[in-house]
């Protein structure tokens, strides 16, 4: 044995030491990689939801037409102007006789939602012959009493309502008097003070609105110019110039765009704040470069042949790229496009500086309504005091990931059937 | 009209003008012995004279659009007698905008002074007409087109040609938003921040330490000057993006390294993927994880160590910026390393050397002007990244360089400064454009270098 290989030998088992750690490094960051998307994911999910659903109380209301100061339940005017918080109130005080204090007594109140009046409304304007009568209803929970209910029973004591607040409650629970149904108001309400009249509805109307605005800009636009750079554009110094810019516009924070939004858009143009179509066209100059950039890789993917043919056969430059080119390139150009709107879809800042913040409690009804946008409205949540807003917020949060996992796996989908190799 | 009922009118406009240059075409093509005999196919011809309704007319609608607001606004000043003019320009903003809101029944009409409920009525008299005028000049040029664009279609109309031309152009000019963008961005944060340097000297804004934005609204208020020294921010925002560059830079290289050289195909096609949709999490739910989970548990760990840890920690948004940036890092090594030619690889193999150490003393060597392109991207993108820091980081400019203490951020800063009520000339929102100049010109510059490097480098081993 040589000297070398026996100092080769020597060092072997260091230097298999040191393989193995190096592996291990690899590992161990891949894991903290994936732990982190675990890590948030379950804390979303967990805190999220519960805000699915809402719990309702049950309590048995005399519709007294002294009381409501309604004697035509049929006259829409009327029940308008309805006292319907007095029978609530009265029905509350007949459930828990005793409580004769006033500052007991508003405590009691509070127990049941201010949403809980139009329920009433409704129900009654579906039914005007309940007039009169006494009814079983259900009515919907305070945000405190929902979160108390959510509450598992050992955390109870920590909860934010006094000791007589939580015996009523508890009360109604052993009576069977709560239940726990479906948060529908969360998808069809609009922004609200309070959690459980709170939804996304106006948000997510909102966010089509947006979308519908970028895509109709965005792709056309992009789709465009990727063509002219690929196909017409001559190679000089210009064309290399216009590259240059669109791989930097990829590259410029989100924010810019809302600086460019406000100085050129809003005091420039003198279009009105808050509205879908000017987050639209803030948000198409944001995308455009990924459309752009996705759409030139797909044209540079048809090979020269099929432009070949088809030149040979007496096509016109023209005819070449939006007879054969372009549909070839489309479905790449569609995956890029669902990516580039995915990214719109979940972006912030921009839209902050162009005045989507706004406290929306409509519906929009079209792009030049004011409206504000699903990130937006995470936001404005994650800011509010209120307790019951962090599981509405994580409850939005999962609504948009579920939005942006399925426009990514649209992408990919699409991907995969369309792909074509050459 | 509305202009959402105008472009719906021109869409029908348009279809009739195709409609009747395909029919005019055919008939011309008859009498010749069938459409072989035109210089053109119809398609063409019909294609022509809908361009030729649609373009002027839109070009109509655009600048009639862009001007109309601003002629009208200075028609109703100007009759306005001499003596009720402002001279000042915030002063007009909030005389028109309570002619405005007179004539839109905002505010009653009896309760201003007669001459604003007079500009008032010739407000929304202009409005009507000119909402009519725009209309029939719409309609007439719309028409105008179609009808050129019909008369002139013959056999020997090179119409192919010309709508080729126009196609090219129209593609042209798409190409050119993405300058006119850039340009935009240029002209938005530059005219502001030049206005801005004019109120506060830009050596103050370089090199101050006091970062105080709020400045007087009466001229006799205490406590009133505002300190526009933006060292505390750039501070911030270095300390935030360090610590989310040091989470990212060596779990992201060592995942790509991992993935690219030793991961089975199978492991590759989960993990890879699986990292990805790090990047396409949105930054605001970041933000709510940075601010209701991190933050929180960083300080109550600090507590439990003896540490006074602040609850907008840096520390907090830099961990969570780091998460987000990983993918960032990682795709670029990856692409990056797996274009390092295998025979490099083969020849340290075969001279005897470890996996480990073909990865550290040859491929790793030969990547590293590659991957440094991708860290700079993704340090431009830490440094440009807002709703995590704006909602886990602090608002106030602490000048330090300690990890638990709360820092701000250039971009938290511009967002506060815009989001609130103000006008639009004061130094406070100014202040916001001269910021964005800054991030602007910073983040260019660590782009330039990243893609001429990334560039280069890709060509290095075609």
């Amino acid at each position: 044995m040589s000297e070398t290989t026996a100092k080769v030998r020597k060092s072997l088992a260091r230097r298999y030491r040191q393989e193995k750690r190096f592996q291990a490094y690899g590992i161990l960051s891949i894991g903290v990689g994936l732990l982190a998307l675990l890590i948030l994911f379950t804390d979303i999910i967990g805190k999220g939801h519960s805000a699915f659903f809402e719990h309702y109380i049950q309590l048995e209301i005399s519709l007294d037409p002294d009381v409501l100061g309604v004697d035509d339940a049929s006259d829409d005017e009327q029940l308008n102007y309805a006292n319907f918080g007095g029978v609530i109130k009265e029905a509350l005080r007949e459930r828990f006789p005793g409580v004769d204090d006033r500052q007991q007594q508003r405590q009691l109140y509070a127990l049941v939602s201010s949403g809980a009046s139009y329920n009433l409304r409704d129900e009654l304007k579906a039914d005007p012959s309940l007039l009169g009568g006494t009814r079983e209803l259900w009515l919907l929970a305070d945000d405190d009493v929902d979160l108390y209910l959510k509450t598992p029973e050992r955390k109870r004591p920590d909860a934010r309502l006094d000791d007589q607040q939580k015996q009523w409650i508890e009360d109604l629970e052993a009576a069977g008097e709560t239940d726990k149904r479906f948060n529908a108001s969360f998808f069809s309400h609009g922004d609200s003070r309070e959690p459980e009249l709170a939804g996304i509805g106006s948000a997510i109307v909102g966010s089509f609105f947006t979308m519908i605005v970028t895509l109709c800009l965005s792709f056309p636009i992009g789709v465009a110019a990727a063509i002219y750079l690929e196909e017409f554009a001559p190679r000089n110094k210009f064309t290399d110039f216009i590259e240059v810019n669109i791989n930097n516009l990829a590259a410029v924070p989100s924010i810019i765009f809302g600086l460019l939004g406000l100085a050129i858009f809003i005091n420039l143009f003198g279009l009105p704040r808050s509205v879908p179509l000017l987050g639209g066209l803030v948000l198409t100059l944001m995308t455009l470069p990924t459309i752009i950039i996705t759409s030139r890789a797909a044209i540079k993917t048809v090979p020269p042949s099929v432009r070949e043919g088809a030149l040979a056969l007496g096509a016109s430059k023209m005819q070449v790229v939006l007879h054969h080119v372009l549909p070839l390139a489309l479905p790449g150009m569609l995956t890029g496009s669902i990516i580039g709107m995915a990214q719109a879809l979940g972006e912030t800042a921009p839209l902050l500086l162009i005045g989507m913040v706004a406290f929306i409690v409509d519906i929009p009804g079209g792009p030049t309504d004011p409206a504000t946008v699903l990130p937006v409205q995470i936001y404005l949540w994650a800011d509010s005091p209120e307790q019951s807003f962090v599981a509405m917020t994580s409850a939005a949060i999962m609504v948009l990931l579920a939005f942006l996992i399925t426009m990514n796996t649209l992408a990919v989908v699409l991907r995969k059937r369309l792909e074509r190799r050459w | 009209m509305q202009t959402g009922n105008l472009l719906l009118l021109l869409v029908a406009m348009v279809a009739a003008a195709y409609y009747i240059g395909w029919q005019k075409s055919l008939a011309q093509a008859r009498p010749l012995g069938g459409i072989r005999h035109l210089e053109s196919l119809p398609f063409y011809y019909a294609m022509r004279a809908a361009l030729w309704c649609a373009i002027p007319a839109l070009v109509v609608l655009g600048a009639w659009l862009i001007f109309d607001d601003a002629i009208i606004r200075s028609t109703v000043m100007m009759s306005l007698p001499e003596e009720m003019r402002p001279a000042s320009e915030g002063g007009r903003n909030l005389l028109l905008s309570q002619i405005q809101n007179v004539a839109s029944g905002a505010l009653a009409s009896d309760s201003v002074r007669p001459e604003i409920a007079g500009a008032a009525d010739r407000l929304r008299g202009l409005r009507g007409t000119n909402t009519m005028a725009l209309t029939v000049v719409f309609i007439i040029v719309a028409m105008l087109g179609g009808a050129w664009g019909w008369l002139k279609i013959a056999p020997q109309l090179r119409a192919r040609q010309q709508v080729e031309k126009i196609l090219r152009v129209l593609f042209m000019l798409c190409a050119l938003v993405a300058i006119m963008t850039t340009v935009g961005i240029v002209m938005s944060v530059l005219f502001e921040s030049i206005r801005f340097f004019g109120q506060v000297s830009p050596v103050d804004f370089l090199f101050g330490t006091q970062w105080s934005p709020q400045t007087a609204l009466r001229a006799d208020q205490v406590a009133s000057e505002g300190a526009f020294g933006a060292i505390p921010l750039f501070m911030g925002t270095l300390l935030i993006s360090a610590i989310a560059l040091l989470v990212a830079v060596p779990v992201g290289l060592m995942s790509a390294i991992y993935l690219a050289e030793y991961a089975h195909a199978k492991v590759r096609a989960v993990a890879k993927p699986l990292l990805e949709i790090l990047a396409g999490v949105p930054t605001v739910v970041y933000g709510f994880f940075a601010a209701l989970t991190v933050a929180p548990f960083i300080r109550d760990l600090g507590e439990s160590i003896g540490l006074d840890v602040a609850s907008e920690s840096a520390l907090a948004a830099g961990l969570v910026m780091g998460v987000m940036i990983i993918p960032f890092v990682s795709s670029i090594s990856d692409d990056v390393i797996t274009a390092v030619p295998q025979v490099m690889r083969d020849g340290s193999l075969g001279l005897g050397a470890t996996k480990s150490e073909t990865i550290r003393k040859v491929v790793f060597p030969a990547a590293l002007p590659g991957i440094m392109g991708g860290i700079l991207l993704a340090a431009s993108r830490a440094i440009g990244e807002t709703m995590i820091v704006v909602m886990a980081a602090g608002l106030a400019a602490n000048l330090t360089v300690n990890p638990l203490e709360a820092v701000t951020t250039v971009t938290v800063q511009i967002v506060t400064l815009l989001t609130g009520d103000q006008e639009f000339d004061s130094a406070k929102t100014l202040a916001a454009f001269a910021l964005g100049l800054m991030l602007f010109i910073t983040t260019l510059v660590l782009n330039v270098i990243a893609l001429h490097i990334v560039k280069k480098y890709r060509e290095q081993y075609e």
